[in-house]
This record gives C-alpha cells, structure tokens and sequence, in this order.
C-alpha cells in the first residue's frame, strides 16, 4: 500500500528512533512511504492559537501535497500531535466550501488546491483498519510472550471523538490494545493511559507538567508493567527524555522504558533492537530487549 | 422512535461508588439491578436503586431533561449527565456489562455522587469576574452589536455549570489550583462580548495568573466532557490569541514567548527546531533568547536529561545546533504564506459554531482516496442524509487595545 507519509518534525529531531524504525517496519507490513519531505510543521496546536488561518493554510497545503502523490490510497501520520492539529485544521476546510476556496486563493500561487475528503490515517489507525489484526498477527516472528505493555494514548488521537471518527464501529481509544494483543504481548491497564503527558506546557508549568508525566509511568509501574508504548513522539519526550526529572518531580524511581508504536511492532516482526534504535533511549528497554540475544526478554514470569 | 419506546424494560446492573465522609468508613462499591426500558436514563436507574433497594443512595437532580446541570457523574469512567446518558448506551460502553457510577472528579465528595461543587467549582467562576463590565456611557436603550459577535459569545452562554469539564479536566488534576475550563469558558464569554469595558484587564490578569489561561494542557478533556458543546478548551485558546496578539501581553509563564518562539522558527526553518525553541520560551524570542538568564537556569535544570540523551545518541551535538529546514522553494512559499496571512488588517477566522457545516465530510473512518484523481478517479458521493445548513458567514474577531 501506498501512502502519503508524514513524518512530522520531532520524528526527524529530538525522537530520530521513531522516523529511523518506521522506516523499517514499513517494507514488511507493505507498506510503500512518500515521504511529503516539502511539507511543514502542523503548528501543533500552537500556530493555530495565534492564528487560525495560518495553521489551516500550512496545513492545507500539506494536505494539497499529498493528494499529489500518485497514486497513494491516503495520508499517514506517525505523530499524534500532528494528526489532531491536522484533523481540527481539516475539519474546517471541509466543512465550508467559502472558507475552503479562501484557504485556497492563498495556496494557489504556488499551484496548489486541497480538495476536500482527504483520508489522514494515524499508523495506529492503518494497521489495524487497512492491514488488520489478522494479517498483523500473520506476520509476527517473534512474539512478545510474557511482555507486559501498557499503552499510552496521549490526547491528540483520543480526543475529541466526533472529530476522529471515533465510534463503536471505529474503537480507535481502544486500537493500542489491540495492537499490543495482537504482537503476542499482555496489556497493562493503567489508570493515565488516555491521559495527558503534560508535554504542552513543559514550559509554562514544568513541575505540572512533569507531574503529569511521572504519575502516569508510576501508575503503570504499579500496574505491574515491563513497558510502555505510544504513537505520539512529544508524549516520548515527556515520558522517556524527561523521566529522570519526573522521577525528581514525584519523588520516586521510575525507570520504565517507553517505546515507540513502531518500534513495537518491529520487534515482533522480527527486527533487531539496534536497527529500531531502542539502544538511543533514555531510559534503557533492558525490561523489554536482551541485548546478548536480540530477543525479547520480558522478566521473567 | 414509537419502536425505540416500545422495547420492554430489561435489567441493567450499576455498580455506584458509595462514600460518606461522616461516616469515618472508607469509600466501597454497591450493586444494584434495577429493570427499565433501555431508553430510559441512568438516572431513572439511579433513582429506581434509591426508591426500592436503599434510600440512603445520595445523587442531586432536578429537571431531568439536561438543562438544571444538577446530575454530573462520571459513567463508566467517563463524565456525563445521569439524564441525558440512556441506559443502553451506558451498558454498550462497560467493559463486563455493568454500569459503573461514580462522582466527578477533581471535586470532594460530600456523599455518594454528591460533590462539592461550592468548593472549587463556584469558586473558579467567581475568580475570572462573571459579569458584564459595562462600556460607558451605557445607552439608554439597547447596545447595538453585530449578530456574529453574539452568537459567538453564545456558545460560552450555554453552559449549564454541571461540572463535567471540571471533572475530567486533566491540568487540575495535577494543579489544583488551576482556574479551569467552566471558569476560562465563562471569561471568553465577556472577553468575546462587544459590550465589555474591561477586554485587557481580564485578559491581563488570566496571563499573568501562573494557574491562568498558560496552564491548560491542551487535552480536549473538556470539549469530550461538555454535555453542552461550549467546547472550553477552544476558549482558552481563543483568550490565549486575543491576549498575546491583539494585546501584546507578556507573562511570566512564558506563554506569549512560547507561542511567538514557535511561530517564528516555523516562518524561519518550515520545521520544528526543538533545541531552540525551548531555550527561546524561557529567555525571549530570538537567536540570543539563549543567553538570557532564565533560559541558562532552565538549562541547567535540565542538564540530567540532556546529558542522558548525548550519551545514548539520541540527540547529537550538531542536530541539536543546526535546524532541519525545507528545501529553500517550499521555505519560501511557506514565508509567502506567513507574509500574506500575517499583513491582513484582521485575522480571518472560521467559527463553526457561527456558521455550522455546510457539507458533511465523509466519516474519518471510512477511507476515501487521498489522491483521488489518480487512484479511484472520483470524489466519493456524500453520505446519505447529509443536508445542506444555512449559508456559512465568515466571522472576523474584533482587534480592540
């Protein structure tokens, strides 16, 4: 399958193991990556908080970008951030045609026009609804048996449903664990799963904002877990690049690896941990990877 | 819907959290089956668990019709009116069948799923000044403003105080003391009223506030939560934008550096240059923003972790000081857009609670084409039922100060 691939910007920065695996994984689920490497930042969240139409045209033109892309059946996001910016940008431009041929006018003088009905997938979201369980678990190799993954869904794909297309048919809140379940693993629940990892304001309350962040990693250490996952790369920053400032922050150890979605998978599928670049985190994955062996190694039950 | 109201009534079980301060026991769960008709409400049930089994169950309700705010719970986990949740979609969305019931959240319990609202709720509205500051001289008959501008402040009118995006507001949870989204809401709400004298002020005092407008976490918690679509969240932005453009206030939180921090290396680079936004939200926005002190003092608070990060090669010295930009044609048809966007006299802005939607997207979930030209060769028909809404107006926020 062919897709319109949006890496997003952490992913190419602070977060270089998550762009770095999925490129990886992509080749064995068949999945052909465009890259939309002339398309900008999202703003995530935050130029659209100073302005609006600024947000909708940077990203319409992205949009415009990949409905360029021969012949890809739609846009893929591995950066939650990125897909709720997207999603709230599009659902304006698809909601009013006046609003649309405005954002439009702008675009056109470099040649560009978004056509509405773009489909923006999460790769959370594409593997389980364009690849399915079925064929995921099909091409697992090495199980994660005994590996106890708690998933972290952030906010930006979980919120708010009507705009993600969230409903009884689409559980899309629930997709981590089906994941999780689907690699062989054993899901960890936990109470800050769909919570907020604090990242936005880790410069405007960072003690809040690490609170956050150091409460949902105790809470799954609690609940007993070896890892977590998570398909947003500024949920990693908080929750593996600050852990040990959130230890500081709530006052106790965490040390609780937390992977990327594709790093998770590529394990599964197969893929040594080096080349998912799990050995550049900053809470080393010891619970999950054996170095000796490049296996899996969940503690011992 | 005559079919909807004649099912028969069947059982449903709820699982209430039961809690009396007074008591000096601890918190425990109760069960109950009750048997109703599965359109009524989980409220009916609460109510039925009350009258037959034990009346010592404790719940606020009035009107029954979603309108008094009264009967904020949290249904499965989730915050909800107990009238206007039905009680088959409650037991759709349990994990095992039962209906969990609990009290909001972020708010003490007085009993069972009563909660002080007095305590933080009313508290946080009467903080932002939840009146109109009138203009002088006020007229003698009505005030004459644009239609926009009051549907606009409408929307924050809606709101019935239940409660629920103070229950489930996750910044709170962590900071307390963080005036949260009902009350932020409700500041919009004269903030966005034409009429208002006193536009600066409350934005001033919400940007300086360290728990203010800068504190919310941008979870959209509260736009899930809102029984009412006030979408509060939405509002905090909207109060964020008029503060830091309209007004030029600056904070000590570092919201107006963060925001210009970030929309200027967007401008500069087309991409994200994370090693120096941060040291430019703390010490000012630009390439010196660095070297001011308290950019230095973050950095060295920082230091555990980036040193960590050196040394797994997660970020390396040169990534760290060297942006990743846009091929030089597409940075400059980025900027173009900035300049043409950023020189209009107003900022152009669509609210769909103003204008509503006029043509319904096809769902999220089902997939259409993105490059449909090359791929399928055709825009998909709309779905059915999508109706056509009233002519979309645009809306311009007014630029006063």
């Amino acid at each position: 399958m062919k897709v319109a691939y949006w890496p997003g910007c952490v992913s190419r920065g602070f977060t270089p193991e998550l762009h770095g695996s999925m490129a990886k994984v992509a080749p064995l689920l068949d999945i052909e990556l465009v890259e939309l490497d002339r398309a900008c930042c999202t703003g995530a969240g935050v130029i659209a908080e100073h302005n609006q139409e600024l947000a909708d045209t940077l990203n319409a033109r992205t949009f415009a970008l990949a409905q360029q892309v021969d012949g890809a059946k739609l846009m893929m996001n591995i950066c939650s951030t990125c897909q709720g910016a997207q999603s709230e940008c599009q659902e304006r431009l698809d909601a009013n045609a006046e609003y649309r041929d405005h954002v439009n006018t702008t675009l056109s003088a470099e040649g560009l026009t978004y056509e509405t009905g773009l489909t923006n997938k999460n790769f959370l979201w594409l593997l389980v609804e364009e690849i399915g369980l079925d064929s995921l678990r099909s091409l697992v190799k090495r199980p994660l048996t005994n590996l106890k993954v708690g998933p972290f869904y952030g906010c930006y794909i979980v919120r708010p449903r009507d705009r993600l297309g969230i409903d009884e048919q689409h559980p899309r809140d629930h997709y981590l664990d089906q994941v999780i379940d689907a690699l062989g693993g054993t899901v960890i629940e936990y109470a800050g799963m769909r919570k907020c990892c604090g990242f936005p304001i880790i410069t405007m309350n960072k003690e809040a904002s690490l609170k956050q962040a150091g409460r949902h990693l105790g809470d799954a250490k609690d609940a007993d877990a070896d890892c977590l996952v998570t398909p947003c790369p500024l949920c990693h920053l908080n929750l593996d690049l600050q852990q040990p400032i959130a230890e500081q922050v709530v006052g106790r150890e965490l040390q609780m690896p937390v992977l990327h979605l594709p790093q998770l998978v590529g394990l599964a599928l197969g893929l040594d941990p080096k080349e998912l670049g799990l050995n550049r985190h900053v809470v080393r994955p010891t619970s999950v990877v054996d170095w000796s062996s490049s296996v899996v190694a969940a503690a011992a039950a | 819907m005559a079919e909807v109201h004649d099912r028969p009534p069947e059982q449903f079980t709820l699982k209430m959290r039961r809690y009396d301060p007074e008591s000096g026991g601890a918190p425990y769960w109760d069960e109950h089956t009750v048997e109703l008709e599965p359109h009524r409400s989980v409220l009916e049930a609460i109510l039925q668990a009350r009258d037959r089994f034990d009346g010592s169950i404790g719940i606020r309700c009035s009107c029954r019709q979603a309108i008094c705010g009264s009967c904020g719970i949290r249904v499965n986990g989730e915050p909800a009116l107990a009238c206007h949740t039905h009680l088959d979609a409650a037991k759709r969305g349990a994990d095992d069948g039962v209906i969990e019931i609990e009290p909001m959240g972020n708010m003490p319990v007085i009993k069972d799923l009563i909660v002080d609202m007095d305590a933080v709720h009313w508290k946080k509205i009467q903080r932002v000044t939840p009146w109109l500051l009138a203009k002088q001289p006020v007229p003698e008959r009505e005030y004459i403003v644009s239609k926009e501008a009051m549907v606009d402040v409408t929307q924050t009118m809606g709101c019935i105080q239940c409660g629920a995006c103070v229950s489930d507001c996750l910044a709170m949870e962590v900071d307390p003391g963080f005036i949260g989204p009902a009350a932020l809401a409700k500041a919009y709400r004269f903030v966005g009223d034409p009429r208002d004298d006193q536009q600066f002020e409350r934005l001033n005092d919400l940007a300086q506030d360290p728990q203010g407008i800068f504190d919310c976490t941008h979870c959209f918690k509260c736009v899930q939560a809102c029984p009412k679509d006030v979408n509060p969240m939405g509002q905090i932005m909207r109060l964020r934008r008029i503060a830091t453009n309209d007004h030029h206030i600056n904070d000590p939180n570092n919201g107006k550096r963060h925001e210009a921090a970030f929309t200027t290396l967007i401008h500069d680079n087309g991409l994200l240059w994370e090693a120096e936004l941060l040291p430019r939200s703390y010490g000012g926005n630009s390439w010196f923003g660095k070297f001011a002190p308290p950019a230095g003092k973050e950095l060295l608070s920082s230091l555990p972790a980036i040193l960590k990060a050196l040394v797994r090669g997660k970020v390396t010295p040169m990534g760290a000081l060297k942006p990743h930009k846009l091929p030089k044609a597409d940075l400059k048809s980025v900027q173009a857009i900035y300049d043409k966007i950023e020189s209009r006299d107003e900022r152009y802005e669509l609210n769909l609670y103003i204008t509503g939607e006029d043509e319904k997207a096809t769902p999220p979930g089902d997939p259409v084409a993105v490059g449909v030209t090359h791929e399928i060769g055709g825009s998909e028909p709309p779905p059915v039922g999508a109706e056509p809404t009233d002519t979309p107006t645009e809306t311009r926020e007014p630029r006063e100060g």
